[in-house]
């Protein structure tokens, strides 16, 4: 009965989030209530519930532990922000019509490969591209050679790391570690209205809700039947006929797409991108997020993502000293005494709640029906 | 003479200086059960690993099918090339999803397809229902068909992975001490399992409980393996009487001090 009511009442749940994230905030935004700061900080928190999405996609659902998806996220973000950086055009501090890092550098004409950034198209199509690559690489790399575990999770940190310090540099020429900045324009809008600042929270709260019903389908497909097998019984997938690093390939680069969708929305709201988001301690936040909303779960890694960065913003101005010391506790308590994560306390408290009414009461007999619906939403 | 279904000739494989299978040959023809035993370390596990493609052989021929003009060299396949020509495996400790549920488990198995693309927009015929019902009572879990895996008691868990290898349709089953930690009636029924697939599919069980090997050797050939090589083939009761299998067996041979 339980199970029947938690089914009916999932894609009511969506539609109100999905009301209260993508209609009465952009309203109460158009009304004044909220100020363009506030939902620019609300749509950067989406955006990390999407490379919390990504996280967890590889983590939860194909036990495929990266420690590099901020890379993904970045590589996005980048991509955009080089279209961004088009667009300032010769508004920038030496009223150069190219970027102001270029001159900098010594450049008086615009790097070949920066030409093509002037459109949008181009740069959409290159957010999908270079971290696809990237991750087919890779990934074609550590499936095939069967790199699993723990040997898979260091590399792909180390996959980040080496990338940061070559974004680091400045003879790559993509703004060494100050990055991209100065945003001035994206469509013809100026990014400073508040009306361009409500379209891209407004994107951003539909690629989320995008991601996630994509995901929800994703994990009811035989595709995500068998990416859950990869993750508990490889051996016996690979045994039944199934060419687990095909699967592992597909959903690598199904996650570094996401991940870079997130950061590609992150970079205009957010104001800058730099190489220090490649850095590997944010591939490991991302994880902390998942991790502490529940992992194995799609409403988890946003529920993650959201309430940690929230917390993070209190607590980096109220205490900004301790901000890690009660990051990590907090990641230490929901090991130790949360495992599913921030969603599986409802389950919990309401098995505590039964055993308090009635102490006696023997478990629940049919445990099959009942936690597979809540472990698979 | 039929050819073999499987032919093994001269193989072996060496893990760091230690032997595991030497100059092993061994045929298998269609519809057989054979019962294959051997002390611990004769090289049984490893034997699989070889036919299943987990482990490479050193030298030696690995063949597959019955027909002479379109068999396979297994040597150059990898494991998820070798199950979809027909090989199924069961593990010696039960291998299910645990965190599926058991008609979940038969759903991925269920021949068909096998692709990234296919799966993503796979749908289950009712015919395929029909054959997964099916399996789900011969297996006695039709009770349980949305318990998850890992909620069965292990002999369970033993049926389901029997299950899973048949929903595969594969020609040839390797099963891998399938009544380990069963009760004696449930070895039992396992055991006539096992005899009323012999025929439509070929079987190489290998086993360590000899009442078992008995019942299911009934009609059958017994390979004894014994430091990667076959020691003797034949019938159950002249293997049993065989001297060379006595001495390996009971520790009274020169290998035996062990």
């Amino acid at each position: 009965m339980a199970t029947a009511r938690l089914r009916l009442s999932e894609p009511l749940a969506i539609t109100a989030a999905a009301v209260l994230f993508l209609g009465v905030f952009p309203f109460l935004h158009a009304q004044g209530v909220i100020s363009t700061f506030t939902l620019g900080v609300w749509g950067k928190y989406l955006c990390y519930a999407l490379l919390a999405i990504s996280v967890d996609l590889l983590w939860g659902y194909t036990g495929l532990l990266s420690l590099g998806q901020a890379l993904f996220f970045t590589l996005g973000g980048y991509m955009h922000g080089m279209y961004l950086m088009r667009m300032i055009g010769d508004l920038g501090q030496y009223k150069k019509p190219i970027p102001d890092f270029l001159v900098f550098l010594g450049w008086e004409r615009l790097p070949a490969f920066w030409e093509p950034f002037a459109s949008f198209p181009f740069a959409v199509a290159m957010v999908f591209a270079v971290p696809g690559v990237v991750a087919f690489l890779f990934g074609y790399l550590a499936f095939r050679s069967r790199i699993k575990g723990v040997y898979f999770s260091i590399l792909t940190q180390a996959l980040t790391y080496a990338a940061s310090i070559m974004f680091f540099r400045n003879n790559l020429l993509l703004g060494g570690n100050n990055g991209f900045t100065d945003f001035k324009f994206i469509l013809g809008h100026r990014l400073a209205d508040p009306a361009t600042a409500r379209a891209l929270y407004a994107a951003s709260a539909l690629a989320l809700l995008l991601a996630f019903l994509f995901c929800r389908w994703l994990s009811r497909t035989k595709f995500g039947l068998v990416q859950q097998a990869i993750r508990d019984g490889e051996n016996r997938v690979l045994f039944s006929g199934y060419a687990t690093a095909h699967f592992k390939l597909f959903i690598f680069v199904v996650a570094a797409w996401i991940a870079a969708i997130g950061g590609a929305l992150y970079t205009p709201q957010v104001g800058i991108i730099n190489p220090s988001e490649m850095q590997a301690d944010k591939s490991l936040e991302a994880v902390v997020w998942v991790a502490v909303g529940g992992r194995g779960t799609l409403l988890g890694p946003i529920v993650g993502a959201i309430g940690i960065n929230a917390l993070k913003s209190w607590a980096t101005r109220a205490y900004p000293d301790l901000w890690l010391i009660i990051l990590g506790t907090l990641f230490i308590l929901v090991v130790l005494f949360l495992p599913g994560g921030i969603v599986s306390l409802p389950a919990r408290l309401k098995a505590l709640w039964q055993r308090f009414r009635s102490p006696r009461l023997p478990d629940p007999a049919p445990p099959a029906a009942a936690e597979s619906a809540s472990a698979k939403p | 003479m039929a050819h073999p279904l499987l032919t093994v000739e001269g193989v072996s494989k060496t893990y760091d200086g230690f032997k595991a299978i030497s100059e092993l040959t061994f045929y298998l023809f269609s519809g057989e059960l054979r019962t294959v035993i051997g002390p611990n370390g004769a090289g049984k596990s490893t034997f699989f690993d070889l036919i299943t493609g987990r482990a490479k052989p050193d030298r030696g021929k690995i063949e597959f099918g019955s027909d002479p003009s379109s068999h396979h060299d297994l040597t150059g396949l990898n494991e998820y090339e070798i199950n979809r020509l027909g090989i199924g495996r069961k593990f010696q400790t039960p291998s299910v999803y645990t965190e599926h549920t058991v008609w979940e488990n038969l759903v991925l198995s269920l021949h068909g397809p096998r692709g990234v693309f296919a799966s993503l927009f796979h749908r289950l015929s009712s015919t395929a229902r029909d054959r997964l019902d099916e399996l789900l009572r011969l297996v006695r879990l039709g009770e349980k068909r949305d318990w998850k895996a890992g909620l069965l008691a292990h002999g369970e868990k033993q049926w389901l992975e029997i299950g899973m290898l048949l929903a595969q349709d594969p020609k040839l089953l390797l099963v891998d001490e399938p009544a380990a930690g069963m009760t004696d009636e449930e070895t039992h029924r396992t055991g006539e399992l096992l005899l009323s697939l012999a025929g439509r599919h070929s079987l190489i069980v290998v086993e360590h409980d000899m009442t078992f090997v008995k019942q299911i050797a009934a009609h059958g050939q017994v390979t004894v393996l014994h430091q990667g090589t076959v020691l003797c083939e034949g019938k159950f009761d002249d293997v049993q009487a065989d001297q060379k299998v006595r001495e390996v067996y009971l520790g009274r041979g020169k290998h035996g001090t062990r």
